[in-house]
């Protein structure tokens, strides 16, 4: 941690990416003021040999480059005595908090030997000094030094420099940090990806070549990433006036044939619900990726919450059947929102996919995520010159879709309620009609197993959705190992609800655990609503921005909620 | 083009007229702008299915449905932007937008003025009754701040904006007005607006019979323009500011570069963007 520009989060990502160098995994979430540039900045890495998806209950190494904001961060930092704490000499003193967990506190020269070496960053120091710690070799770091570092002018020479005086440093205290070596893997097999890269990436493998958007916190690192590598793709990515422009655009596009989507965060999906029933009543296929933060309003824009999950389930007018999927890690985002993908343009409806901050902005290192299997695609249809009703009553819903241009086939795409013709009604028979319709699709199609993610056996569940997946996955890991059977459901599909593969997944629990991160425990009301519970549930539902970890969901396993 | 050419066409314009009936109003404006967008779509030949017209809500934007061309009826003020999305998609097809001063000025005000400013090659036809007509007669950003409704007892106090105004310092690259009592004239501004490369914003004077009664007398009121149009936005400003909102014709031709994007589903290989993922 330290203040903004000090180079924290560059510090964590080198780490990082030179800890994947030689076979971890990793995961780096960030956690930055509201300040536009400078503020304070932490970066908290954690390093395994096996995939890393979320945080652990505390952190073994804090390098603090300065004190100056410590303090706000404290809460996001569970240190304990077996804690160890490097700080820079010169960084001012650290806030009581800290020194009352009972971590070793170490101070070090790293501003002062900075001063002394050409081309030096007390971050850089801190740097080497963690790869000397942790047993990483020296070469990666350097590698990945030179690589972010070389166009802003640092030459080799004194990036390896820098970096061994930091490795120096390791010897003027005692430490049993050292990681034993990871087991090698092959090279290649392996991503480092955020989960906005790498939602960005699952639309561009489902096929999306149009994107609209406007600018929002989280989620304009998401957009910034997809449009240089839309062009390269023969596609575009707009900047629009605003979220209702951006959606409206996005229809327009799709309606002329194109796969297209938009990226958001809560605000700017408030925009766009009333465009969204527009597309469930015109049936026109769209995807938006909302990157949730703390809200309501402008709430903690920089800060992660599942506090969107009202709006993307009932935030549209009238009764409009749609799509929400819900991303469960960084390489996760990838596989959702190219499913997300495969659905609305399958079913003809829009879909929203709710990732968050915390997974969106995290980078890590996982194994490349395998293709998914191909899905139908949009029904399209062919010139002709017979009668076509745009909104046909089919079997499974779906009734072949014209693009314009294709002879014969002309339509008007109406959020007006109409007939099977696509002609203007408002009467009642062709309203419920359009109504069952619309339902139908997606009520009848087969999502395969693909709706949730269900680890374990027991008579225990646990049920969760999104990035709190992961402490919930550690915790029940864990709870085995105290020999007390649990299962975990993950959803991944949150609407249309599967109440028949839910109660299979359900059979012979006996009570349930919800775990979510939101105030007003709208999962828990949720899953209320539509799947039956066993007698005894228990509930965490905290809001952001602090991280449900493992040891909150795990002490609730094993001591139920007396303790 | 020549104002004395007769609109003869190979296409007649029953061919870009759907079976669905008009809820309009007997006299409505509405009638004569429909009838001047199918002349001008025979007269340039285009072929109903190369043809999108988009709308938002309103009497007017009812438009789409009663074409044979593709159509768009959306919701409320944002046909611009959906019209730009179809536009890049879609480069090669005609994109229309039927608006009315309520969809278009007031809650698509923002479209309004980006859509001008961008340039996507679309034609966007606002029919001016200034009055909301859907809704049953409430103020909208063209009537004049004296006129007295429901909503208004006393009239709004506010006055009306100018939008060829407006159109013009956000960077439309062709300006008209024409009024739906000529049909022949307005069928002639869109011939060029369509033609004409970039954004094209025509106005069309088109009176609510129903709940602007005192409307049916603008055809007494409108003159056509005495002078050629401009390439000068300077000279266009200071015509569409002295003007008294009843000049028919063309006022500005820009020359602006059209706003193009290419969007395509042609290369499908990502591997070099995964690629640069890779460690
Ligand atoms: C979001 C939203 N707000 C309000 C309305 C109600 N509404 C429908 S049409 C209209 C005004 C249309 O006026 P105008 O564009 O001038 O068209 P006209 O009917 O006069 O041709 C309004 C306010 C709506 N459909 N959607
Ligand atoms: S209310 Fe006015 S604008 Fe609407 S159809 Fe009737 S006359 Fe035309």
């Amino acid at each position: 941690m330290g203040s903004g520009g000090a180079g924290s989060i560059t510090t964590g990502s080198l780490l990082l990416e030179a800890a994947g160098q030689v076979g971890w995994y990793g995961l780096l979430t960030r956690s930055v003021g509201p300040q536009i540039r400078g503020g304070e900045a932490l970066a908290m890495v954690r390093l395994a040999p096996t995939p890393v998806t979320g945080h652990g209950d505390r952190y073994d190494v804090l390098v603090a480059l300065d004190w100056h904001n410590a303090s706000r961060f404290i809460a996001e930092v569970p240190l304990d005595d077996k804690s160890l704490i490097l700080a820079d000499a010169n960084g001012g003193d650290p806030p009581p908090a800290i020194l009352a967990t009972g971590a070793h506190l170490v101070t070090l020269p790293f501003t002062d030997l900075a001063d002394e070496l050409p081309g030096a960053r007390p971050n850089l120091l801190a740097l080497g000094m963690l790869s000397e710690l942790l047993g990483i070799s020296m070469d990666s770091t350097t590698q990945a030094v030179i690589r972010t570092l070389s166009d802003k002018g640092l030459s080799a020479a004194h990036a390896t420099d820098a970096l061994a005086a930091g490795g120096q440093l390791t010897t003027t205290f005692p430490h049993t940090q050292r990681l034993a070596p990871p087991k090698p893997r092959d090279t290649g097999r392996y991503w480092l990806i955020t989960g906005n890269q790498a939602a960005a990436l699952g639309a561009l493998r489902g096929g999306v070549r149009f994107a609209a958007v406007y600018p929002i916190t989280p989620a304009t690192d998401l957009s910034e990433w997809m449009a240089p590598r839309l062009q390269k793709l023969g596609g575009q990515l707009i900047q629009a006036e605003d979220e209702i422009a951006s959606m409206n655009m996005v229809l327009g596009a799709s309606f002329g044939g194109i796969p297209s989507m938009t990226i958001t965060s809560g605000p700017g999906l408030a925009l766009m619900t009333e465009t969204l029933g527009l597309a469930v009543a015109a049936e026109v296929p769209a995807v938006v990726v909302n990157v949730m933060r703390g809200g309501p309003s402008t709430g903690i824009p920089t800060k992660s919450e599942q506090s969107d999950l009202n709006i993307a389930l009932y935030g549209l007018h009238g009764d409009a059947p749609h799509l929400v999927l819900a991303s469960q890690s960084v390489a996760d985002c990838l596989t959702t929102t190219q499913w997300a993908v495969q659905l609305s343009e399958a079913l003809q409806c829009p879909a929203i996919v709710l990732s968050d901050q915390f997974m969106g902005q995290a980078l890590t290192i996982c194994e490349r995520p395998a293709p998914l299997p191909d899905a139908p695609p949009r029904r399209i249809a062919s010139a002709g010159s017979d009668r076509y009703d745009r909104y046909a009553l089919t079997e499974d819903g779906i009734s072949p879709m014209a693009i314009p241009g294709t002879l014969g086939r002309q339509h008007t795409a109406d959020g007006l309620e109409h007939n099977a013709h696509g002609t203007p009604s408002s009467g009642a028979a062709d309203h419920l009609a359009q109504l069952n319709k619309r339902c139908t699709k997606l009520e009848q199609y087969d999502y395969g197993d693909a709706w949730a993610e269900i680890d374990g056996e027991g008579e225990t569940v646990v049920l969760t959705w999104g990035s709190t997946a992961a402490a919930v996955l550690e915790a029940a890991t864990q709870a085995r190992a105290s020999g007390l059977a649990v299962k975990v459901i993950a959803l991944r599909l949150l609407s249309p609800t599967q109440p028949d593969k839910m109660a299979l997944a359900m059979r012979g629990a006996r009570r349930a655990l919800v775990v979510e991160q939101s105030h007003s425990a709208q999962f828990h009301h949720f899953l209320r609503a539509y799947y039956p519970l066993p007698d005894q549930v228990e509930v965490i539902s905290r809001p952001g921005p602090l991280p449900i970890r493992p040891g909150e969901v795990l002490n609730l396993l094993l001591h139920g909620n007396q303790s | 083009m020549n104002k004395a050419e007769p609109l003869i066409a190979r296409y007649s314009h029953k061919d870009y007229k759907s079976a669905v009936k008009p809820i309009w109003c007997p006299g409505c404006g509405h009638f004569g702008v429909e009838s001047s967008l199918f002349r001008a779509l025979a007269y340039l030949e285009l072929p109903p299915e190369q043809v999108a017209v988009v709308s938002g809500i309103g009497c007017s934007s009812r438009i789409p449905a009663y074409t044979q061309c593709y159509g768009f009826h959306g919701v409320h003020g944002r046909a611009p932007a959906v019209a730009t999305g179809l536009k890049l998609a879609r480069p090669e097809l005609t994109v229309i937008v039927t608006s009315g001063d309520g969809d278009a000025f007031s809650i698509g005000g923002n479209h309004f003025i980006h859509a001008c400013r961008r340039n996507v090659d679309m034609t966007l036809l606002v029919m001016d009754n200034e009055v909301y007509g859907m809704t049953k007669g409430q103020p909208s950003p063209t009537t004049p701040a004296d006129w007295d409704s429901k909503i208004a007892p006393g009239g709004t106090g506010v006055n009306p904006f100018a939008p060829l105004a407006v159109a013009l310092a956000s960077g439309a690259n062709f300006i008209a007005r024409g009024f739906s009592g000529d049909p022949n004239g307005v069928a002639r501004l869109l011939v060029e607006a369509i033609q004409h490369p970039g954004f094209s914003f025509v106005q069309v004077l088109s009176p609510c019979v129903t709940y602007r009664p005192e409307e049916k007398f603008w055809k007494k009121m409108v003159h056509s323009s005495s002078v050629e149009p401009t390439h000068d936005p300077a000279v266009a400003g200071h015509r569409l500011l002295s003007d008294d909102g009843f000049t028919t014709g063309v006022f500005y031709i820009g020359n602006r570069p059209t706003y193009t994007a290419t969007v395509g589903t042609s290369d499908n290989d990502l591997s070099a963007i995964e690629e640069e993922l890779a460690i």
